[in-house]
């Protein structure tokens, strides 16, 4: 589909630029002239360079080793929220009832979770895990499985996970629901007279179909759970000690909790960086899958 | 038709798995404190509604669902109104910078809140709208807008280019076109958008809370109340957090066959 090139177009998309702009521009700039001052208090601020960035990339100072901690916590996290959310959604997914009344129901509890927000979903969890008025706690407990999210930190991570788990797989399964649904059935009536196995099936037909949903649901479920502040935040508070605070709990601890603008500022940065490197390979893709996709997706 | 063996009961065990927490919340939210505190119990053998009464009527708790949904609301609102023309410019036209203020937007969807905190407390200040659903609307525009310009872009995309062309050729004028044809065309797509704006900032609570502090404060933030000397009282806070799951579960059932497109960015 070839687009005209119309100049003008601009006016349409100017309201957005401005609300946009005003909204993150404005507040960038001032997030990039803390992060080379220096303040005591008093309104009153101190050049200080780039040293706010040395220090933060030198693991070797406090700053620098809480962010390389939080980040390498972060990092570790996303890679098991996907291992564990990806296949498991698929596999949901794969288990979806084909169709009546029962298509819907399912739909509707898969998006549940999604829609509660994020410090109800730490509250959920809060409650339903703690050992004495919680009923995952309690029974873990009562298994004679010691479990204790507050004290110990393999379990405040087990927690952490299961919660991130039951909070966004069913994000994953639909978006592979919604690939699956668009494979039409002569592919598989060609596969049964080809007498194919179920997983050459799943290899052949369905698994290339739901190429494309699969990537929006690991970069989607990779750039939040890097963000992710509010569901940590209200279950473990970041605890026990240090084990369950990741970038964005440490962010909001220096720059709100010790007002440190300058250190906070910093982190801000380089943060947003990460995130901007992994989103241009996120739009890169997309736009080239995008590319290949053919035009036959009709209107919904 | 391509599902797997065993998937009645994959898909069972799944549903269980989400449901048995939220069935929990539900069940403290009718128990009396001591109840909670005390026993054990798989449904409340002494069920009360004193939690939810207390709820309706102390002002500070029920002003916290007002508020919340007075930003929810003003905030669907600005980002479909703007997110409509854009999403129309990005689909049929090709002008220039089209493609960098399209990866623009999309990582303002992506950045981290908490970046965004502390400037936003300053700039909401400095312009005097801190602490009105305003400042918490306008902030929760730096995610919802690209998201609606993304999701309306494919809808508005699916429409063929003809029914423009034909329009124009009729006559229509620009605005016309586009309120007489177009709307009407894509609305379920705008229905779709507005869905995900309302629900994005439903859920939002980091910038919700840092921007308010009394009059405008969310029903997330005066969750916290609920911790005091006395130590907590869960029964209150979870029929506040039950409470909250309410709006989300009315307003999918309206959108359920379109939610999966809608969190693909409109892209699948």
């Amino acid at each position: 589909m070839d687009k005209t090139v119309n100049q003008k177009a601009w006016f349409l998309v100017l309201p957005v630029f401005l609300v946009v702009a005003f909204s993150a521009v404005i507040p960038l700039m001032t997030v990039v002239n803390y992060s080379m001052q220096d303040t005591f208090g008093n309104n009153q601020f101190f050049w200080n360079g780039v040293g706010w960035f040395k220090e933060l990339l030198d693991p070797s100072t406090d700053l620098g080793e809480r962010f390389f901690a939080s980040l390498w916590r972060n990092l570790i996290f996303s890679a098991i929220i996907l291992a564990i959310e990806i296949p498991l959604g698929i596999v949901v997914a794969l288990s979806m009832p084909r169709e009546g009344w029962t298509v819907a129901v399912c739909l509707v509890i898969l998006a549940l979770p999604l829609l509660i927000p994020f410090n109800v979903v730490g509250t959920i969890w809060q409650i339903f895990g703690r050992p004495d008025i919680g009923l995952l706690g309690y029974t873990l407990n009562s298994l004679g499985i010691p479990y204790n999210y507050v004290s110990n930190e393999l379990d405040a991570w087990a927690t952490v996970i299961v919660m991130d788990v039951w909070h966004w797989t069913s994000l994953v399964a639909l978006l592979c629901y919604a690939g699956l649904k668009s494979i039409p059935d002569a592919y598989y009536q060609a596969a049964q007279i080809d007498g194919a196995s179920r997983w050459a099936v799943f290899r052949a037909i369905q698994l290339p179909k739901m190429n494309r949903v699969l990537l929006i649901a690991v970069l989607l479920r990779f750039m939040d759970s890097f963000m992710i502040y509010t569901e940590p935040f209200v279950v473990t508070g970041g605890g026990p000690g240090n084990s369950t605070t990741f970038i964005s709990i440490e962010l909001v601890k220096i720059a709100l909790g010790q007002f440190d603008l300058g250190k906070a500022a910093a982190l801000s940065l380089v943060y947003n960086l990460i995130i901007l490197i992994v989103c241009w390979v996120f739009y890169t893709v997309m736009t080239n899958a995008g590319a290949e996709r053919p035009q036959k997706e009709g209107a919904v | 038709m391509g599902t797997i063996p065993g998937r009645r009961i994959i898909i069972s065990l799944f549903l269980i798995f989400l449901l048995l927490p939220i069935y929990w919340l539900v069940n403290m939210s009718f128990k009396t404190n001591s109840e909670i505190v005390s026993t054990m119990t798989l449904w409340p053998h002494q069920p009360t509604i004193e939690n939810y009464m207390r709820i309706f009527t102390d002002e500070s708790w029920y002003s916290g669902y007002i508020n919340s949904l007075k930003y929810v609301v003003i905030n669907t609102v600005i980002s479909i109104s703007v997110a409509l023309p854009a999403a129309y410019a990005f689909s049929r036209y090709r002008f220039l910078g089209d493609k960098h203020l399209f990866f623009w937007l999309l990582s303002n969807r992506m950045a981290p809140a908490a970046v965004f905190a502390l400037p936003f407390f300053n700039l909401y200040s400095a312009i005097g709208l801190f602490d009105t659903p305003w400042a918490v609307a306008l902030a929760h525009c730096i995610f919802n807008v690209p998201l609606a310009v993304w999701i309306l872009e494919g809808f508005v995309s699916s429409v063929p280019r003809e029914i423009d062309e034909t329009a124009f050729l009729d006559g229509y004028s620009f605005p016309r076109f586009f309120i007489k044809i177009l709307v009407p065309l894509i609305a379920s797509g705008i229905g779709v958008a507005a869905f995900f704006c309302f629900m994005f900032s439903w859920v939002e609570l980091l910038l919700a809370r840092t921007l308010t502090s009394v009059d405008a404060k969310p029903i997330s933030a005066v969750m916290t109340r609920t911790v005091s000397a006395a130590g907590m009282d869960w029964g209150l806070l979870a029929a506040a957090g039950a409470l909250t799951i309410i709006p989300g579960a009315l307003v999918i059932w309206f959108v359920r066959n379109y939610i999966a497109r809608g969190f693909a960015l409109g892209r699948v």
